[in-house]
């Protein structure tokens, strides 16, 4: 668990800290869907280098990055073998039956791979910057047109940010369950795969038992301090866009659309 | 062969060797004898939980040793090789209910020892030998432990250890969130499982009437490191140093010095309310006796 | 006029053939501080959920600040009380404590800004302030009772009852949050229904109710029913320790007043039989 860094939110004061999570939502999405635009060396250096400057701008260390890499390395290697494999076209270097390594095959690898790091390190950037109940915020902000649909956007955020509170303290009590039959004789990750599967009960059933007592109790208190589902509420924490939430959205529309621009002229 | 445990120089780290690393036990050198009744005291967060998961080698010392009866753990010990040490040391943490998961009573008791090889009508035996022992009426063994009162459970969850037939039983506040009923009920249980079931007792507490009355060795952590070892009596004599520690007197004691300042005077000072009315009498005038 | 009257309440679990609760009446002044005991299954919390409607009573009367409970008015009755629950985890739903503080508020309805206001009020209320960016992972049992206490205070109600809201912390949480209870009734002139096992809690009280079996049968002040003695455990409350010392003394001779004494009257009784030779 502690090497677990995908997804983990890093407290900082820096310019990337302070943006606004709607701010820092779109831009992502936007660098992801431009990422597939990329093709040629000076759209990956212009989009490399809005990824380097924005790492740069979180104060984080760029060791702490690339270990929120590491979960996701066996996954890469691996897309990154069929594209060497199977992608035909161009020179043909090597050739074993039916797998064969040729340029086009190399190429689109190593696109694939750019792909892959850059997608995953600007989430990665939006992650550890953003405490995860700021997301749902910004989600929820950003989704707030769907309200005239008659889309309960606030019910939907209001579960997620509960479900958010919730998680640390559901994974400790896995952990003190685990623990608890650990001590009676339970050894997890040992056996095959029927026995992995048999230590998982004992696991399962306790943590399911008290998150659903956990949760008729915390409805009992959301009830009892006056909460009813479907009516209008008002909201504490509200979502300011900043100067700097202008400024950072300027550079990354100017940056992506050099890289369309580019990629089409060339 | 009686288990003894001893802690040499032990630390733990949280997360060591990452940038998150937190400290959570520091020089810890500390002995458990076989048959004695230990009371670990301290502030919520003192290190007391991180303490107890070193007993049985759920958590290994990042540096420093645990020995528990003829076995050596530290930093490097494999994984593999630990579990006989969970049969020698049971451990019941805090709320033990909420790990119950059989359909029976009586299976959950049993899921223990059948971890252990013991094969199962064995262990139903075994399951149904600590269910009455903890005071679980028979009736009961049938039903779903999600049946039962909180107070009912808990004792299901002390069986579920006890049928490991460990030879130390560490209980991490068993009398938690009971009403005082149930609390006293488990600080009985608890006294005659030492005495009848010849076990080594580690209790976690905060409650100091409970130290006063059943241990006979304390250990007061504090910040992650053991600040005082010694008799509940050497430990209490200091009322100042425990408070400093935002820890408190047993009751007996507390008053006992209030009387002080009253004028009267006691030697040694009194851990329970016998031992005090014990010194008290003798120094009360007779016509209080007179009409007794 | 009491604040909370209760007449001839019942109520019946469906998977139970017994009365949890059973013709139970009593009354609440305003500006009393009432403890409910009794042994852990005795009806003290099917009690408390009853008085704010969470559960609907199958028969008898509740009437709050003169508005009789009813599926009409449960919710401006909740207005009036705010209650804070057993565990510590279960009842904190915002994100950061302030934003848990502002929950009840956002229910009602209250602008931001008064929101805001009252959340810096009510957190210095219960000396949290500091804390108020936190998030509860990183809180002890003690101040997230204290949370509560807050979340309370910010919609202003005038009954608080607290059902067992002590039992899951130390010692020392417990102390604080019980001084920081005595110390708001006064301040804010509140009502309290304390549902409780713990002595300390019961003693600040004005008045006791005993409950057994769904049904109460004792109504008194404290001291009068800590005289109990070693019945008191039945009763789900603990011998306080005077009561022990004088038990311990009388099995030794002494003769011992019946009624009850706290410790500071007991000392005082002591002095005055102190040989002085």
């Amino acid at each position: 668990m502690d090497k677990f860094m995908f997804g983990r939110y890093i407290p900082g004061h820096s310019w990337v800290h302070k943006l606004d999570p709607r701010a820092k939502l779109v831009m992502s999405f936007m660098y992801i869907g431009v990422v597939f635009f990329a093709n040629n060396f000076w759209t990956y250096l212009v989009m490399t280098a809005l990824l380097l400057v924005s790492v740069l701008a979180t104060a984080i260390p760029i060791g702490v990055f690339l270990r929120g890499l590491i979960p996701l390395f066996w996954l890469m290697i691996f897309t990154v073998l069929i594209q060497v494999f199977f992608g035909a076209g161009g020179h043909v270097y090597w050739q074993w039956g039916w797998l064969s390594v040729t340029h086009n095959g190399l190429t689109s690898a190593g696109l694939i791979l750019m792909r892959f790091v850059l997608i995953i390190l600007i989430s990665t950037i939006l992650t550890f910057s953003t405490q995860p109940l700021a997301i749902a915020d910004g989600i929820e902000s950003l989704l707030s047109p769907l309200r005239k649909l008659h889309f309960p956007v606030a019910t939907l955020a209001l579960m997620l940010s509960l479900a958010l509170r919730f998680v640390p303290t559901l994974m400790d009590e896995a952990e003190k369950i685990m623990n608890a039959q650990r001590s009676r004789g339970v050894d997890f990750g040992a056996g095959g795969l029927r026995q992995r599967i048999k230590t998982i009960v004992p696991i399962l059933i306790p943590l399911f038992v008290n998150a659903f007592n956990r949760a008729v109790d915390i409805s009992t208190a959301m009830e009892a301090r006056g909460y009813q589902d479907g009516e209008q509420r008002t909201k504490y924490r509200q979502l300011k866009w900043q100067r700097a939430d202008t400024i950072s959205f300027i550079v990354f529309v100017i940056s992506l659309s050099a890289v369309i621009v580019i990629r089409y002229m060339s | 062969m009686a288990t003894d445990i001893t802690f040499n120089e032990v630390d733990y780290w949280y997360q060591a060797g990452s940038p998150y690393a937190v400290q959570a036990l520091r020089d810890i050198n500390l002995n458990i004898k076989p048959g004695s009744f230990t009371a670990v005291i301290g502030q919520t967060g003192s290190g007391k939980s991180t303490l107890i998961q070193h007993l049985n080698a759920l958590l290994k010392p990042s540096s420093g040793t645990v020995t528990i009866g003829d076995r050596t753990i530290d930093a490097t010990t494999k994984n593999k090789h630990l579990k006989p040490l969970r049969k020698k040391v049971g451990i019941v943490f805090q709320f033990p209910e909420n790990q119950l998961f059989e359909e029976t009573v009586l299976k959950d008791i049993a899921f223990g020892p059948q971890n252990f090889g013991v094969p199962t009508d064995e262990a139903m035996t075994l399951a149904k030998k600590m269910a009455l022992l903890v005071g679980l009426d028979e009736s009961l063994l049938k039903r779903s432990p999600f049946d039962l009162s909180g107070g009912q459970m808990r004792r299901v969850a002390i069986a579920g250890v006890l049928a490991l037939e460990p030879e130390v039983l560490v209980l991490d506040e068993p009398t938690a969130g009971l009403d005082p009923r149930g609390r006293l009920e488990i600080m009985q249980l608890v006294t005659q499982l030492q005495s009848e079931q010849d076990l080594t007792i580690v209790l976690i507490t905060h409650q100091m009437d409970d130290v006063a009355n059943y241990a006979d060795h304390v250990i007061v952590m504090a910040h992650g490191e053991m600040v005082k070892q010694g008799t509940p009596r050497a430990i209490f004599s200091d009322a100042d140093w425990l408070e400093s520690y935002q820890l408190g007197l047993p009751s007996a004691t507390r008053f006992a010095n209030q009387l002080i300042k009253a004028g009267f005077t006691f030697d040694p000072m009194p851990l329970t309310e016998d031992e005090l009315a014990d010194q008290l009498l003798p120094q009360l005038s007779k016509e209080g006796h007179d009409h007794g | 006029m009491a604040i909370i009257q209760v007449k001839n309440l019942s109520y019946k679990y469906h998977n139970s053939d017994t009365l949890a609760v059973d013709d139970v009446s009593f009354d609440i002044q305003a500006g009393d501080w009432v403890a409910i005991v009794g042994h852990n299954g005795s009806g003290k919390s099917t009690l408390a959920k009853l008085l704010i409607g969470l559960m609907p009573a199958q028969e008898g009367v509740i009437t709050i600040d003169g508005q009789e409970l009813s599926e009409q008015t449960v919710w401006q009755i909740r207005e009036k009380v705010g209650m804070v629950f057993q565990n510590p985890d279960n009842q904190f739903v915002g994100a950061t404590v302030a934003d848990d503080v502002a929950f009840g508020m956002e229910n009602r309805q209250v602008d931001r800004e008064t929101m805001q206001e009252r959340v810096t009020y009510a957190l210095k209320q219960v000396d949290m302030l500091d804390y108020q960016q936190r998030e509860p992972a990183n809180l002890s049992g003690g101040q997230k009772q204290r949370v509560a206490l807050a979340g309370v205070i910010a919609i202003a109600p005038k009954i608080l009852i607290l059902d067992e809201a002590t039992s899951m912390l130390d010692p020392r949480g417990r102390r604080e949050i019980l001084q920081t209870i005595k110390r708001l009734k006064d301040e804010l002139n509140l009502t309290v229904l304390s549902i409780t096992h713990d002595i300390d809690e019961a003693a600040s009280a004005d008045r006791i109710l005993v409950i057994d079996d769904g049904h109460f049968i004792e109504e008194d002040d404290p001291n009068s029913i800590f005289s109990h003695g070693s019945a008191l455990i039945e009763m789900g409350l603990d011998v306080p320790f005077s009561e022990k010392l004088k038990l311990a003394l009388s099995t030794r001779g002494l003769d011992v007043p019946a009624t009850y004494q706290d410790e500071g009257s007991l000392v005082d009784w002591l002095r005055t039989l102190r040989s002085t030779k």
